[in-house]
This record gives structure tokens, sequence and C-alpha cells, in this order.
């Protein structure tokens, strides 16, 4: 089956234009520049030395030398977000290639187009457990949206072409082109990209009329509608919020949002419940859960979101669009699935809404609004502010004001810090906010910042970061320090790998078993061992003005706010329950929570 | 087999593009996807449009074969994925080659066997023969069964191949 075989026939449709020769490293640069690219993030090795003599020559692609290859990931991820557009890294064999594994994954996991171009050893050495070689495509088969091995010259500009079209079409994933050294040496030849329809890959992006009018009718007849909408918005491109944003107006259907559709409804906006799930709003997961109508858009009805699947929003007929037809019925059974581009899907059901005069039940749906501001009058992420101590909260809080107005575009790491930033920072718009959601990759947000600030010389990139995963990959201060990028790294110091204290405390009787950081670094020295600024606040009354120092420097900053240790992070579901089972604060932490409810992550 | 109702044996046929990684791609979404493969049979059906036919019998609850059919869809070099066994049904073949050495009066009993199955005599020598058969997967189990006392050696199964009733391709 895995027979090689002499020059394919074309699976894609180039434009005839003029071929022309060049050798493999020359194409891997012409591709890259025929596709748009000005930037990629990676480091050089022995199987990538003629792509980097090729880049040496070149003056049009800007490269980022980062400190390791997961950093190369997570920045060309934070480019793409920030972007829209692909992000490429450049990694060498063996370990350039296994370090770029979790970058991979995550892409994977929350749908980030990415190319990734690694070098391989020599033909003729495959297989033959050479220095520095791995079965890359072996490895990153389960963690790519597709990958290649090119053996054969005349391949080479066809793969790419085909590289950056899988990658960012359908729903947008990570791809690997893996080049053996021989192959970037040899000449051969290369056409530009021109309309392509590949032979097997074909992705749905025109819904189905028929569902669009069922959806509409659904809408019309629903007394207690919510919006679920995700990630797949914002990958859809600017206009699909901005219609999102006139579906709501025009319904006038309350929204809720998952960790990484955040922007694409503003949080200003009146019909905004703030995020669901795990640590979502009491008002966003009680709509969820006793809604008759839930509409999701671009979500996947991940664990983190549904929490018991079978208590998930149980009087509710769904409506789910997603452009992978994978996801529908994958965890929750759906009543009408729409397979398209939310884009599309979106302008269909707002040309069918008013194309059909269509009404919503005004009755029914004010008296759904006036249980929701009930709800909403709990008022779920208060917190007990200090004077003594700073609040991980409060420090939050005042990064929002201290910033509000600003282009600003946040990142952060896993954890505890990660669920503060999601709850309180106001995003207004789609792709400022970068997140590691299906993986939860601790050490993204720092090389994230990376990626975005390359992307946004002149904006405010922040990273809200935990001091536990910011030492995961804390080597690219250094690269940002090479690349004059002004990163902010907000480091909400608890001294406790947050979450995995929060869960001990909550369901391991207390038994904080290697949650405790013994020996932390001074940030503060570290940032300035690496040429960065390094600011430290540790009493609520000077944080303004050290934040304010922050956000006027034009380097790089490490900022290490130290907080309270022992902050929980609410309202809370605790793992196996249902989303009105919900903690609000300390004093009801006292779960019960099952044996089968322990045993989930 | 399962005696669940919910969870039944299904066949899938696959037609991918035959270029490299393919199959593993197929096997590696099963293990990671912890779905069951029964059996699986490829190969090249089509050797100028280099497509391949993998025939894979799976089981599981309707919810699970649907997410199997959308995540074999996922991979890139899959052309079409359908469900013979809810094709109008579907027909099955597996072929195996079956090895038996017994005396001359177990060798005349398995004969009478064989003969009952359509099995053919493809070897012999002084010690052993070797039967052919072509049937439905459970006949085959049926003949071995049979073949157990009558000097039963060892059994090479190809797995299934299925199709389509009807005129039309899948």
């Amino acid at each position: 089956m895995d027979h090689e075989r002499e020059l394919t026939m074309s699976k894609t449709n180039m434009a005839d234009n003029k071929t022309e020769e060049m050798t493999g490293s020359e194409m891997v640069l012409r591709a890259m520049k025929d596709h748009g690219v000005k930037h990629i993030f990676g480091y050089p090795g022995g199987a990538v030395l003629p792509i980097y003599d090729t880049l040496f020559q070149d003056n049009e692609v800007a490269h980022v030398l980062v400190r390791h290859e997961q950093g190369a990931t997570h920045a060309a991820e934070g480019y793409a977000r920030s972007t829209g557009k692909p992000g490429v890294a450049l990694v060498t064999s063996g370990p350039g290639a296994t370090n770029a594994v979790t970058g991979l994954t995550d892409a994977l996991m929350d749908s980030v187009p990415l190319v990734v171009i690694s070098g391989q050893v020599p033909r003729h050495l495959i297989g033959n457990d050479a220095f520095q070689e791995c079965d890359t495509v072996g490895i990153t088969r389960p963690c790519t949206k597709h990958n290649w091995l090119v053996r054969d010259i005349n391949d080479l500009a066809r793969v790419l072409h085909e590289a950056f079209y899988i990658a960012t079409t359908g729903r947008p994933g990570p791809v690997v082109v893996d080049i053996p050294k021989d192959i970037q040496f040899l000449k051969g030849p290369y056409r530009p990209p021109g309309h392509i329809r590949h032979r097997t890959y074909r992705p749905k992006l025109d819904p189905d009329q028929a569902a669009i009018e069922d959806a509409v009718k659904m809408m019309t007849a629903a007394k207690r509608p919510v919006f679920y909408t995700g990630g797949g918005i914002i990958n859809s491109g600017p206009e699909a919020s901005r219609l999102l944003r006139e579906l709501v107006e025009i319904t006038g259907f309350p929204i809720t949002s998952t960790l990484m559709g955040l922007g694409a409804y503003p949080a200003s906006g009146p019909s905004w419940l703030g995020p669901l799930g795990m640590h979502g709003t009491y008002e966003a997961n009680l709509s969820t859960n006793r809604c008759d109508l839930l509409i999701c858009l671009g979500a996947r009805f991940d664990d983190r979101v549904t929490g018991r699947v079978d208590a998930f929003s149980p009087h509710s007929k769904k409506i789910h669009l997603d452009i992978d037809p994978a996801q529908i019925n994958k965890n929750i059974r759906i009543d009408l699935p729409i397979i398209g581009d939310a884009t599309r899907a979106l302008r269909a059901i707002i040309n069918e809404w008013q194309k059909t005069n269509a009404k919503t039940d005004a009755k029914q749906l004010n008296a759904w609004w006036k249980q929701i501001t009930q709800w909403r009058s709990k008022n779920s992420l208060s917190f007990t502010n200090s004077d003594t101590i700073i609040k991980p909260q409060y420090a939050i809080d005042r990064l929002y004001e201290l910033t509000k107005g600003r282009e600003i575009y946040i990142t952060t790491e896993v954890g505890q810090h990660q669920m503060w930033a999601m709850q309180r920072f106001k995003f207004e718009e789609p792709n400022h906010w970068m997140t590691s959601g299906g993986l939860g990759t601790m050490g993204y947000g720092l090389p994230a910042a990376v990626g975005v600030q390359m992307a946004h010389p002149n904006a405010l990139v922040v990273d809200i970061a935990g001091e536990a995963s910011v030492q995961m990959t804390m080597q690219e201060m250094s690269t940002a320090v090479q690349h004059n990028l002004p990163i902010k790294i907000f480091i909400i110091n608890n001294k406790y790998m947050g979450m995995v204290r929060q869960w001990q405390q909550l369901l391991h009787g207390g038994r904080y078993s290697h949650s405790y950081s013994e020996a932390l670094p001074d940030f503060v020295k570290l940032a300035q061992a690496f040429g960065a600024i390094g600011l430290r606040a540790e009493k609520p009354d000077e944080l303004d003005a050290k934040i304010q120092e922050m956000i006027d420097v034009k380097r790089p900053v490490v900022f290490d706010c130290v907080v309270d240790p022992h902050e929980n992070c609410y309202p809370m579901i605790p793992s196996g329950a249902a989303h009105d089972e919900m903690i609000l604060s300390d004093s009801e932490a006292d779960p019960e929570v099952s044996e089968a409810g322990k045993v989930l992550v | 087999m399962a005696t669940d109702p919910l969870n039944q044996r299904h066949t899938l046929s696959v037609i991918v593009d035959n270029e490299p990684g393919v199959l593993a791609r197929v096997i590696g979404l099963f293990s990671g996807r912890g779905y069951n493969i029964e059996s699986l049979t490829v190969a090249e059906i089509d050797h100028r449009a280099h497509n391949s036919r993998i025939t894979l019998v799976t089981s599981g609850t309707p919810q699970v074969i649907d997410q199997i059919q959308a995540q074999l869809g996922r991979l890139i070099p899959v052309h079409r994925v359908i469900d013979i066994t809810l094709e109008t049904p579907g027909i099955e073949r597996e072929m195996a080659l079956v090895k038996i050495a017994g005396t001359a009066d177990q060798r005349s009993k398995a004969l009478v066997q064989a003969q009952s199955f359509g099995a053919e005599l493809i070897d012999t020598t002084d010690t052993s023969y070797i039967f052919e058969v072509a049937d439905a997967p459970g006949k085959i189990d049926t003949f071995i069964e049979l073949l157990v006392p009558l000097g039963f050696v060892e059994v090479s199964r190809t797995g299934v191949a299925a199709i389509t009733r009807g005129a039309e391709a899948m």
C-alpha cells in the first residue's frame, strides 16, 4: 500500500503558468511568498540548512529565531489567530520535529491554520536510524490535519500548495511538509498556485437551504432560546462576527460563547451572558440548562462546556452549525444539523429571516429575559477584595481598565489565570484573544504573544500568565528581546499551580501533592537577565502605577504580580455535575463530587 | 460478537487515494479514537487512478458507526465511505486457506465436508492437504469448526471483501 510512486499525476489543477526550474529550497521560499507569507518562526539545524541558506539570500520573508521549536509553533498559532492568515514554522529533523508536536496538537484541537516545514535526513538514509532522524510523518499523523513526506522533487511544488490550501480551508488545522535534505538541493519544476480543485478534499461551505428554513422556523417558535457560539465564528473571518451581531440584534436572543469564541459578539453588547461551561457565568449556564432552543454556531460541545452530558440542556431542541460534519451528534444529540461555513450560513439565516418577515415570540422572550436578569443579579463573578493583598481578579480588572480603548491583544497560559481572564477581560472584537482551549497547553501564551506582536508591531500584546505555566517556555523572552517585540508578560503569581491546587482542595482532601513551587525564580531579575524590563507589584495600592509603567515602556516586560495564593476560581461546575449544580464561592465549596466525577479530568 | 442490540456489526467500504501512509491514517484513526476493527482488507482497485478500496468490519452503536463514518470522511485522501450493512444489504465474502493433517478416515470425512462447502483441494502432500474456501465469514467459521476434529492444523483468512447489490457503484 505504502509503495513509492513515480511522478504522480497532478492532484490539483494548477494554473498552467510558465513553469520555472529551481531547487527544492527555493521552491519552499517561493511557495511561501506566493501564499502571502511575510513571517516565519523557526530554528535551524542540519536537515534544513539548504532552506536556511536560501532564506539568508532572501529579504522578503522575515524569520523569527525562536529558542525552542514548541515556541515556533505557538508563535505561529498566535500569528495565525490574530491575523486570520496561516502561521508558518520551519524546523529541523528529529528533535526539531518532535519539539513541534505540542504546538501541532494544540493547533489541531483549536483549529488553527499552521504550515510547518520540517527537514528530514536525505532519502537514502531514511529508515537507517540516521543522526537526527525520526519518523516525522508517523509521529505527526495524529496531530495534523494532513502531512506529507516529499520523496520526489517533482511533487514538491504541488505538495506545498496543497499544504496551504488544506491548512486554511474547511475546518482549519495544522499541516506538516517533511522534506528530505537531498530534495532541498535538487532542481525541479515549480508552478505557482492556481485554482485548486483537490481530488478528494472538498469541504462543504454552502449550507442546505432546507436546513436554513427549518432553523428560522425553530427560532421563531422558540420561547427560551440561547445562542451558543464558538471558535468557528472567529475562524470563518470577521464577516461572520458582523453577521452574528446582526442576527443577535434582529432576534433579540441572548448569547453565550465558549472560551474560543470570545470577541465574536462584544462583551459590552446587551445580549451578552458571558462565557458558559465549567467556569462560565451563572446566567450563561442556567440559560443553557433551561432553554428550549439551543443554537450552537461553530462550537463542538466540548466536555468543558457540557459538564455531565445526560444533564446538558435537557429540555431543548438543538441546532448545530459546523463546517466539520464529524462534530454533529459526537457528544450531544442534535435535532437540526447545518453543515457549512459560518459566514455563509449566518448570511443565509439572516436572508431567510428577512425574506419570511420572521417574528419572535415577543411575550415569551420578554419573560425569558426577565428570568435571565434575575440569574444575572447573582453577580456570579463577584469576589471579596482586599486592601492588603492583591486578589488575582482585581489584578485582571485593573489590567483591563488601564488598557481599555487601546489596540490590545491578550494571550494566556493555562489554569486559573486563564479562566479569570476569560471571565473578566471584556473582548469587543474577534481575533484579539489567543488561548489554548482544547489541548490546554501551559506555556502557550508567551510564544503566542511573540507571534501576535510580530503581526501587530504597534499593538499592546499582553500574556496573562501564571508563574508555573510561564516557566515552560520562558526562554522565548530571548526571542522577544532579539526581535524588539515589546510583549508584556503579566504573571498572576500565586506560587501554586493554582488550578491543580484548587482541584486538590475540592476533590482530594486538601492534599496539595506537588502543586506548590518551592523554588521560584526572581522574575524581576530573570527579566533583567534576558535584557527585558522586570516589574513587581505586591500591594493593591501600587498595582495601577506599575501596570501603567508596563504599558508605557516600549520594551518586553515581565510583570511579577504577587497575588493571594489561596484564591479559587468561581463559579465552578464540579466535574461530573450538571449546569445547575454550580459552586459560586468558597462558602459553598464542599461539593459532593461523585466517584465517577473524580475520574473525569 | 456483542449481544447488546444497540452494538451492531457493520461493514464499511472506503475508497481512498492509494498514497503513502493512507492505511496508517485509517488504522490510526481507529486506535486513536478507540473503535474496533474486526477485519480489514485493502487492495488497489484502479491502477490508473491509484484508488484503493478498504473494507472494514467494525462494531458499535448507531451513533458510534455514524462517528466512524464521519471521522473517516475527514481524512484527506478518502473519497467515499459507505456502510455496506445498511445498503440493500451488501454481499460479503471472505477467502480462507485451511491446512489439515489427518488420518485416512478423517481425510475422507473432511473431503465430504469440503464438498458441501464448495471448498477446493489445492495442495496435497503425504501427510497434509490444503483447502481453499470462499464464502460468507460465518460459513467459513462453521467450516473450520467442522474440520477441528478432522486434523485441522491452521487457517489463513483474507478478511472480508464486500460490495453493494444493484446496478450502481458505491
